[in-house]
């Protein structure tokens, strides 16, 4: 008798944000198709992919999105989970898989997740800010929900480039740090451009009565960038090297607080 | 009265900025802002000097107060840290570990 057996045609994409490429490999066509509309604009064409997921389409269940992440660590394999979706990675093999449901939430969880992994060993990070690139420079603006982000991105002049009103993308380059556009968009639900620039400043952002720009101590700002660190992993050598690579960030990157009236003049102070 | 020992718990990382003692836990990535006095146990918390001789040669000089008094606030202190799993406390001597080159008071 005939062995049987059913060969699955593979669709496969890759997703490039902070010139990291990561490959996701599906049998679903028109999650191919969601997943190319969502990342628009952050497809690359890579064969060196530094991550390829399998991704296993399960049907929707009951799943809250809002459930906590948990990262965890253990010999060698990160485990994700959070309501919505279960993925690992293994980074000594480059591979891992993600079951969740055809929705465009659940993998941007897992991308923002590995990102955020990855840049904690190199000494950058994923920051709850918006930022923008003027002048060959990039500016971040930092603050918590209803702080003005969306805001100040909206505000934006036409020849500033809006890189993300929500997660920014931060390497370590050289002496510097290096920001990056995202697709992780916030309120204004435009992506990101997929570009990059010297980072020049972070912003504090705070709304008043008039636009100024006040000097910020190293101990707030310290402080303000890891209440904003986008940090998931339960494992102390990542918590170890997250804690300090904020300390160096503020010790080469001039922090300040930008008050602002919700005005496109607020760009005057920011070159 | 038996003599408390004091020791930075090796589990945290810590870094000092412009005086202000920062730590968080790499367990639960709480962080914690010391004040002047936590500070200064914090930095000679090496787990072999008793906690009455740093209040003594320590806390008193620089805040003025009796070393009775400054004893009893010190304990207190040194219990609520150990709570929050930063410092660890001991009525025996603390054996503690150091990364070379590595500062102080402070862990990388």
């Amino acid at each position: 008798m005939p062995e049987l057996t059913a060969e699955v045609e593979r669709f496969s994409l890759v997703i490039a944000i902070g010139g990291m490429p990561i490959r996701v490999n599906t049998a679903d066509p028109d999650f191919l198709a969601l997943l190319e509309g969502r990342y628009s604009g952050f497809l690359g064409s890579s064969e060196n992919a530094e991550v390829e997921f399998e991704v296993e389409l399960v049907r929707p269940g009951f799943a809250d999105p809002a459930a906590e992440v948990r990262v965890t660590h253990r010999m060698g394999r990160w485990s994700l989970t959070r309501g919505d979706f279960r993925a690992e990675w293994e980074p000594a093999s480059r591979r891992g898989w993600i079951r969740q449901s055809a929705n465009p939430y659940s993998i941007d969880a897992v991308l923002r997740i590995v990102h955020s992994l990855v840049l904690a060993r190199q000494g950058g990070f994923l920051l709850h800010s918006a930022s923008a690139l003027r002048n060959g420079k990039a500016f971040l603006f930092a603050g918590v929900s209803g702080a003005g982000k969306t805001t100040i991105s909206r505000l934006a002049p036409p020849d500033a480039t809006l890189l993300t009103d929500e997660i920014s993308y931060i390497r370590r380059h050289d002496a510097g740090y290096v920001a990056f556009g995202t697709p992780f968009t916030g309120e204004l639900a435009k992506l990101g451009e997929n570009v990059s620039a010297p980072l020049a400043a972070l912003y504090l952002l705070a709304q008043g009565p008039e636009n100024r720009i006040d000097p910020v101590a190293p101990g707030e700002a310290a402080r303000s960038l890891l209440a904003n660190v986008l940090f998931f992993a339960e494992d102390e050598e990542l918590v170890r090297a997250a804690f300090h690579s904020a300390f160096e960030f503020v010790s080469r990157v001039p922090v300040s607080r930008l008050t602002f009236v919700p005005d496109a003049r607020v760009w005057e102070l920011i070159r | 009265m038996s003599r408390l020992f004091v020791a930075r718990n090796p589990r945290v990382a810590a870094r000092c900025l412009d005086g202000e003692m920062m730590i968080m836990s790499a367990r639960d990535s709480t962080l914690f802002t010391l004040n002047r006095t936590a500070t200064i146990l914090w930095q000679a918390a090496d787990g072999t000097t008793p906690l009455d001789e740093i209040v003594q040669s320590r806390i008193c000089p620089e805040f003025e107060v009796e070393p009775a008094e400054a004893l009893k606030d010190a304990e207190t202190l040194a219990r609520e840290l150990a709570g929050h799993e930063i410092l660890q406390i001991s009525e025996e001597p603390i054996p503690q570990r150091n990364a070379p080159g590595e500062s102080p008071g402070e862990s990388r």
